[in-house]
């Protein structure tokens, strides 16, 4: 209980306000997953449990789309899978802020595109922790909320495109990534990546496209090993002014 | 098999996939100490993820060109957030744009 204390006061200001406003907006995405599914066709139970199995929201819209166009359902696992393989870069670079025991285990499973952007964003160890959880128990939360309504109340949201909410999904993890973006290398890496991902989404399956801007890693080292010393040597000489 | 065993045994699946994938990461990371060189490189591949979204996200659907309204809509949020507008406001004017050009017929 003590370490949900100190999640709360970490929390105050801003960053709860900011991850509040996710909370409502992917709940409200909930909201139109479930009522999508079960227009569809598909049992009720379905967008609920894999709601709460999964927790995964690309991944889900893509497995329902399948099953719902008639395809095959191992077909659909293994869409899924692929356009969650980003988890597994992205568990390396947020693994410390899981803490131990069975606290590691549920963590694991908040782990999705929000709370590891929520996290990143922030400078100290605290606030990376803080926001992680805070962030992956709400969307947890909300985001089920809003499937069981969506499946039972049907088409209340069916269009969340009129409320602009498909460019909300982009612009939260666009505002998160931001600050590590005006880094130069960083910034000029992921301009590689996002191009090598837009031209490979017409050709390859859902997911792929994202992982080969992995391809522009390399890029941002060999630009840092080159931008290294000069960027050393102005330090320096700005120190004495200081 | 009923199609409903078969969807129940598809969603078990995905989800046991899917958190064999998320805890890679943080069950390997333990076992190995890693230089603090490959840390950064980490946090850069998550960063890299995370951008190639964004742009996935903001100009494509199902393979294809998502429309004018959504990518308008984002740009606007970025170019907010590139001038330190605060998060919530970033996120409403992309979500709003979007919203108003559809609203005015744009798709």
């Amino acid at each position: 209980m003590r370490s949900v204390r100190r999640t709360l006061r970490t929390l105050q200001g801003d960053l709860a306000r900011d991850i509040a406003l996710v909370l409502l907006a992917d709940g409200i995405v909930g909201v139109s997953f479930g009522a999508i599914t079960v227009s569809a066709g598909l049992p009720v139970w379905l967008p609920m449990l894999l709601s709460v199995l999964a927790f995964a929201g690309a991944s889900q819209f893509l497995f329902v789309g399948i099953i719902a166009a008639g395809g095959n359902p191992v077909a659909a696992v293994l869409a899924g899978l692929l356009v969650n393989a980003r988890h597994v870069p992205f568990g390396f670079a947020v693994g410390d802020v899981l803490g131990r025991g069975w606290r590691r285990w549920a963590g694991i499973h908040l782990m999705i595109d929000e709370t590891v952007a929520f996290a990143l964003a922030q400078r100290e160890a605290e606030r990376r922790r803080a926001a992680y959880w805070a962030c992956g128990v709400g969307l947890f939360v909300c985001w089920n909320l809003g499937v069981v309504l969506g499946a039972v109340a049907g088409t209340v949201v069916s269009d969340t495109a009129a409320l602009g909410l498909d460019a909300a999904f982009p612009a939260v993890l666009l505002a998160l990534v931001l600050p590590s973006l005006r880094d130069k290398t960083t910034g000029a890496a992921a301009l590689v990546g996002v191009a090598v991902a837009l031209v490979a989404t017409p050709v390859l399956p859902a997911g792929l496209p994202v992982l080969l801007a992995l391809l522009a890693l390399p890029i941002a080292f060999v630009l840092r090993g080159r931008l290294d010393e000069p960027a050393h040597v102005r330090e320096e000489a700005s120190c004495p002014s200081r | 098999m009923s199609e409903q065993v078969i969807l129940l045994a598809a969603v078990v699946v995905l989800a046991a996939g899917t958190y064999a994938l998320r805890a890679c990461g943080p069950v390997l990371r333990e076992r190995v100490r890693l230089p603090q060189r490959a840390e950064e490189a980490m946090t850069l591949a998550a960063v890299l993820l995370l951008a190639a979204l964004v742009g996935t996200a903001a100009l494509t659907e199902a393979g294809g060109f998502a429309g004018w309204a959504r990518p308008a809509g984002v740009l606007v949020g970025g170019v907010l957030a590139w001038r330190k507008a605060p998060f919530v406001v970033v996120v409403l004017a992309a979500a709003g744009t979007a919203a108003l050009l559809r609203l005015a017929g744009v798709p």
